[in-house]
């Protein structure tokens, strides 16, 4: 349904404002490198612009801290109605290594509702294209959570109703299904 | 001048030639060491959650829900990739994969949870490797029974407290 709604509502350019809320400038780094020549973003209609006011989508980057949630949230609110947020990098989606740190308040999820996480230390260009894909629906997201749990133990499973036989001779019918 | 230097840039800009990568059409090869997302692999883990005492960012946790069996949970949303539960991990379970694409809209899809069978050492009552295939047909007692919840018998009486498993992916944000 995001996906369609994406589609709908950003079916042209998307611009861009970038916000650093107290990151290392690892990640912005990244997200210049997808503007460069290299990494042409601008074939895709990504144009970077200056303020949240022109702006479709939100790339945060670094923690949501105690002295630059207030602005962050003031940008966000400056941005017109359809927009989409992106947490770029490990700090904007869980707070960073120094999540516990007295001046980190914690990701930016707490002070803005985040839409797309990507992941990294930094991302690496083609990630943060991929994450831009993503969610104007050209590609299906990859990650799913993984889950391993030992079923794989060969015995049977007993069930009372599986009993049958009295006194002394009881045969459990599925004894022999694994 | 003027059309000299324009004739000029027209030649070192035919001189660059085309520098941009193909990437959303081709897949970009990554460097040899590139370090992605960490992959766990169960079958390899022995539960000794040196993972989670040396990972700098506290995002491996590891509890027991009862005597035999330990959870281990890789949260991913703060993973800096910096590899060092590869690098101890003495059994080699913990991979750096080359996955660099996770982006996705629900932080909960890069968690990855293994659920350890340990066995008890009769001596100190700790919880150490799981035992071999054969010798987990021998312990009586756990075995899955409701094949509708895929929910475990387990053999001891004593479970922990449930509220440590519950949904930690949010803990944070409340």
């Amino acid at each position: 349904m995001l996906r369609n709604l994406c589609q709908k509502m950003f079916g042209r350019s998307l611009w861009v404002y970038h916000a650093n809320s107290g990151g290392c400038n690892g990640c912005d780094i990244e997200v210049l490198n997808v503007l460069t020549p290299y990494y042409d973003a601008e074939r895709f209609g990504i144009k970077l612009v200056g303020s949240p006011r022109h702006a479709d989508v939100m790339l945060c980057q670094g923690p949501a801290m105690r002295s630059t949630a207030k602005a962050l949230k003031r940008a966000f609110d400056a941005m017109p109605a359809p927009k989409l947020v992106f947490a770029i990098g490990s700090c904007a989606c869980g707070g960073g290594i120094w999540f516990d740190s007295y001046s980190v308040l914690g990701p930016v999820e707490k002070v803005l509702p985040v839409n797309f996480y990507i992941p990294g230390c930094p991302p690496r260009p083609e990630a943060i294209i991929y994450g831009v894909a993503v969610a104007l629906g050209l590609v299906d997201k990859k990650t799913a959570p993984v889950q391993f749990k030992q079923l794989e133990l060969p015995m049977p499973r007993y069930h009372p109703s599986d009993l049958h036989g009295q006194g002394e001779m009881v045969v459990y019918t599925k004894a022999e299904k694994v | 001048m003027s059309v000299l230097s324009k004739l000029k840039e027209t030649l070192v800009c035919l001189k660059a030639g085309r520098v941009t990568l193909p990437y959303p059409a081709q897949a970009q090869p990554v460097p040899e060491k590139f370090r992605g997302r960490p992959i766990f692999d169960a079958a390899k883990c022995i539960g000794c959650a040196g993972c989670a005492n040396n990972c700098p960012a506290r995002e491996i946790l590891v509890f027991d829900v009862c005597q035999e069996v330990r959870i281990l949970k890789y949260l991913g949303r703060r993973c800096a990739y910096c590899g060092r539960c590869a690098d101890v991990c003495p059994e080699k379970a913990i991979t750096m994969s080359h996955e660099f694409e996770n982006a996705t809209n629900s932080i909960g899809d890069i968690l990855q949870k293994l659920d350890l069978f340990m066995s008890t050492c009769q001596r100190c009552g700790r919880c150490f490797k799981e035992p071999s295939p054969l010798e987990q047909l021998k312990l009586k007692g756990y075995r899955m029974d409701d094949l509708g919840n895929e929910r475990w018998v387990y053999r001891s009486k004593a479970f922990l407290n449930e509220e440590q498993t519950v949904d930690d992916v949010k803990i944070e944000l409340g």
